[in-house]
């Protein structure tokens, strides 16, 4: 099980992603942003949290645009997982591989605590390990995490079952209490908390691990 | 562009006293150019020359067989054990952020980091001590949010978990806000790189951000004291960029890893001015810098605004020659200035070149080995009068006066703005008493601190700088740390005025007697005077910053008391209410004489709780608030309600020093109680924590109502 994290300048959470990886049993290889091509075998990518290309512009957007971005979209559509955190949450929604945006949180203040999350489905590799409802605790840590998108797209992304994890105390404004969402073809999820800083009980939690595990079992199947 | 002529005033605006041009005049022997003034000028402030302090701060005990680099450097360096070592220091950013407080926070947390990785470190966790006027002040709302923002911004886009500080209020820091930053770095103890520049002819190499006009005069500005032109300076705070800083990072710790760099030192106060020559005076060597080299962001830039320039995010290195190419290709690889200055030369000389002209030419070693060095007068500080009676209130009635304050009043308001997790290794959050961080793919975790009670300092200097330590020995105790080294970051008044000297000289004392009973030595820190508007001081607030090692997260105390573990207090409490917060929330009195400080008791109280850490759910210090605010602290942050049996206000709120507040079992409590007993130390049980109320003697109230009050008062004082 090969996973590749990504590294933009300003990533600041990509050795915890590499870890999270690791843990949970991947080869993980580090790719550096100005790279223009994966890997050979990658089964998952990662994009990590932090503030790529220090969030000028818009979050996401010019790490979108980076030649590693194209790569990373073509292994999307070439049905490839992709699971992108925070900043990486922010990136995805840029390059489209994910609908919406994130906008400045509600209460127009950077927000770092633990929240309590809903998963909303079970069809999806990074959420099958849990039961529908089940709740767990990952952090949050971030400015822009108000995720917002049209109505029309609200009710398809709902209807398709694509909401991955809502927030049970909405931290940010996010429509929907959208925490997490998947891709059309359920390979690609974005979300704003951080699963790879809950891989230990030492660290306030291990619920995060779940996430991982559940990914990588997933692969291992298929 | 011709250069003004040195004149009185000019020499006057840049911060130089007549007796002290006398002294430059002496040592050059000629009028100095306009650049040579500014460069003096920036060498000779209080801010880098510590002239004023330099005596005191020389009495301070910094050795021990835990410390590798002691003050000196960028940052203080300890041994944590297996070739490994954390790398510290805090540092104050008080004038720029009092003036722009978003940027002048920033910058002040960018400034730090870098002192922690121009060593080779990579930063695992950030603190910050923040003092602000009175919530009532005008303009204090205003400076919280900046300052809370402003360190924020850059330290979660940097990506260091931010995991402790302190926040408080009073109303002499209406017109001075202190906002004092740490950092706190690992490296492996044989890769250590120092400012020491050695071999002659080698490249001076530029990193990092461009120079800019900002900042020029920065320093200068931070050794004087405030007026109403104060809005005139705004132009003299930089401007933090972390993203900038935080490939700077990286590309600094590669550059270390290629095995290019002799020496480095980063450009914090007075730039390219004080960078220059800290690394030639400390090898010996005299530096030739080529200003037109120097990535500029604005035209026209003199030499002078080159020189003194506080753009940040840039750092200066001496280069092995041979490596020049792989160590440009890092900077290219992240979008970094890479730019040879200059040279290193033989003789004793600071040489200056822009355009054809020399700008400067001084004796490189006489900058800094010359600065003026004062023996100010001081006077002790006088007797505290003895506390007299004081007002009647109900015992819940004073903890709400407490928790209702936003000096004491839960922080979340400020500790949520920071990414506190950052990098995967917090295991101690803010909240309570220390964070912790663990030391990556180790078991070995850190623990951090800041402290200091500054009304304690006014009222005995010496008392008050002991028991800054000794509460950072107990805050590191309490998370089961053994404290290793301490960093001082003293913010005092003028020390012109022989009253403020006088806190000063006795607060030194006062630490040094403390470190080094505590075996704490000071490893790092800074020294921040003139800390006035309109000639009135700040309470003198000698930061302490200090950390402890954890050899095993086994031996972490993090637990929280559950319903029905008794509290246990170590500690005698005779029932101290002199410079009480008690006394100053719920009465506005700041009387009577600060709590003595037994460092003996200290040390024996910290070393049982270690020896018996097995024993205990949960631990804190007693600080100010004594046993209500604690254990109230404590039992709210688990969701429960606490019952104790004192019944008086110096029993409950009395501030005695070396003492904890535990959670134990019942059924460990006998085995605590023996142990005590056995190592002649003071144990008594003072209540239970557990329901949902909180009662104090037979006082009560619920603990929901108290817990709003706790959880909203910060914000209701400050938004």
């Amino acid at each position: 099980m090969k996973a590749a994290v990504i590294t933009f300048p300003g990533s600041n959470c990509d050795r915890d992603l590499a870890v999270a990886f690791a843990a949970a049993g991947a080869d993980v290889v580090k790719v550096w942003h100005k790279d223009t091509a994966l890997p050979p075998g990658v089964d998952v990518v990662g994009l990590p949290g932090g503030f790529s290309f220090g969030d000028y512009l818009r979050c996401g957007a010019i790490a979108a645009r980076s030649p590693i971005a194209a790569a990373v979209v073509d292994h999307a559509q070439r049905g490839g997982f992709v699971l992108g955190i925070c900043n990486g949450f922010q990136v995805l929604t840029e390059t489209g591989l994910l609908p919406g945006a994130l906008m400045r949180n509600a209460g127009l203040k950077f927000i770092c605590k633990m929240v309590e999350l809903r998963v909303e489905t079970q069809d999806s590799a990074f959420t099958e390990g849990w039961g529908r409802g089940a709740l767990v605790r990952f952090p949050v840590a971030h400015h822009d995490g108000n995720y917002t998108l049209d109505a029309e797209t609200l009710a398809r992304v709902q209807g398709d079952d694509r909401v991955a994890f809502t927030y049970v105390d909405n931290p940010n404004g996010a429509a929907a209490d959208i925490a997490g969402v998947l891709s059309e073809n359920r390979r690609v999820l974005g979300l704003m908390p951080h699963p790879e800083r809950v891989i230990d009980p030492h660290l306030g939690g291990s619920d995060g691990l779940g996430l991982f595990h559940s990914l990588l079992g997933k692969m291992a199947l298929a | 562009m011709t250069e003004p002529a040195i004149t009185p005033d000019l020499i006057a605006a840049h911060g130089l006293k007549p007796d002290e041009y006398q002294r430059l005049l002496g040592i050059i022997g000629r009028e100095p150019t306009f650049t040579e003034l500014g460069i003096f000028s920036a060498m000779w402030n209080e801010h880098c020359s510590y002239k004023s302090s330099k005596k005191w701060l020389r009495t301070l005990p910094t050795t021990g067989p835990q410390v590798i680099c002691g003050p000196g450097e960028n940052a203080g360096v300890v041994d944590i054990g297996d070739g490994q070592a954390v790398i510290f220091k805090m540092e104050s950013h008080n004038h720029p952020s009092y003036i722009e407080p978003h940027q002048g926070a920033a910058t002040g947390v960018g400034g730090i980091l870098r002192d922690v990785f121009t060593m080779g470190a990579r930063p695992i966790a950030a603190m910050n001590a923040l003092s602000f006027g009175l919530p009532s002040h005008p303009k204090t709302a205003h400076l919280v949010k900046g300052v809370v923002e402003g360190v924020g911004s850059y330290g979660n886009a940097f990506g260091v978990p931010t995991v402790g500080g302190e926040v408080r209020f009073h109303r002499s820091y209406n017109g001075n806000c202190l906002v004092n930053a740490f950092a706190a770095g690992l490296a492996d103890a044989d890769k250590i790189f120092y400012s020491v520049a050695s071999g002659v002819g080698m490249p001076v190499v530029y990193l990092g951000a461009k120079t800019g006009r900002d900042g020029v005069g920065g320093a200068t500005m931070a050794s004087a004291e405030f007026d109403d032109t104060i809005e005139d300076k705004r132009p003299t705070v930089q401007v933090g960029d972390p993203f900038t800083e935080k490939r700077l990072l990286e590309a600094c710790l590669e550059l270390m890893a290629s095995g290019a760099v002799i020496s480095i030192q980063d450009m914090g106060a007075a730039g390219l001015t004080c960078s220059a020559v800290e690394m030639g005076d400390k090898g010996g060597l005299g530096i030739k810098l080529q200003l037109d080299d120097v990535p500029q962001r604005e035209t026209n830039m003199t030499a002078y605004e080159m020189m003194l320039s506080e753009s940040q995010e840039r750092m200066l290195m001496v280069l092995k020659p041979a490596m020049e190419a792989e160590a440009r290709a890092i900077f290219v690889k992240w979008d970094l200035d890479f730019a040879i200055v200059g040279e290193t030369i033989p003789e004793d000389r600071f040489l200056i070149l822009h355009g054809n002209e020399v700008k400067a030419d001084l004796p490189l070693s006489k900058l800094s080995s010359s600065a003026p060095e004062y023996d100010r007068p001081w006077v002790e500080t006088p007797p505290a009068a003895p506390l007299g009676d004081i007002p009647a209130i109900g015992l819940i009635d004073g903890l709400r006066a407490l928790i209702g304050s936003p000096s004491y009043a839960h922080k979340a308001w400020v500790w949520e703005q920071y990414d506190s997790m950052v990098m995967g290794d917090t295991v101690r959050s803010p909240g309570l008493g220390a964070g912790v961080v663990r030391v990556h793919g180790t078991p070995k975790a850190l623990a951090f601190t800041s402290d200091v009670t500054p009304r304690y300092v006014m009222a005995n200097p010496f008392e008050g700088g002991k028991q800054a330590v000794a509460e950072a020995y107990r805050n590191l105790t309490a998370v089961g740390a053994r404290p290793l080294a301490t960093t001082d970051n003293l913010n005092f008044g003028n020390p012109e005025k022989p009253e403020i000297m006088g806190q000063f000289v006795g607060a030194i004392k006062g630490i040094g007697a403390a470190c080094l009973a505590l075996d704490m030595p000071i490893v790092s820190g800074n020294v921040s005077l003139y800390n006035e508007t309109d000639g009135a001081g700040i309470l003198p607030t000698p930061t302490i910053g200090a950390v402890g090692l954890l050899a095993s997260l086994d031996e972490l105390i993090a637990g929280q008391p559950a319903s029905g573990d008794l509290a246990f207090v170590i500690g005698d409490t005779a029932g101290h209410l002199g410079q009480s917060a008690l006394l100053a929330e719920a009465f506005g009195m700041e009387s009577g004489d600060a709590p003595p400080v037994d460092l003996a008791a200290e040390r024996r109280h910290g070393e049982f709780l270690r020896a018996n850490r097995h024993l205990v759910q949960a631990a804190t210090d007693l600080g100010d608030g004594g046993l209500a605010l604690a254990a109230f602290e404590m039992a709210e942050g688990a969701g429960l309600g606490v019952t104790l049996t004192a019944a008086t206000l110096p029993a409950l709120f009395g501030e005695d020093q070396a003492r904890y507040l535990l959670a134990v079992t019942p059924k460990q409590g006998p085995a605590l109680q023996a142990a005590a007993s056995a190592a002649g130390v003071p144990l008594h049980v003072a209540g239970r924590f557990g329901g949902d109320a909180v009662t104090l003697g037979s006082d009560s109230a619920p603990l929901a109502a108290l817990s709003t009050l706790y959880r909203s008062a910060f914000a209701a004082a400050v938004a």
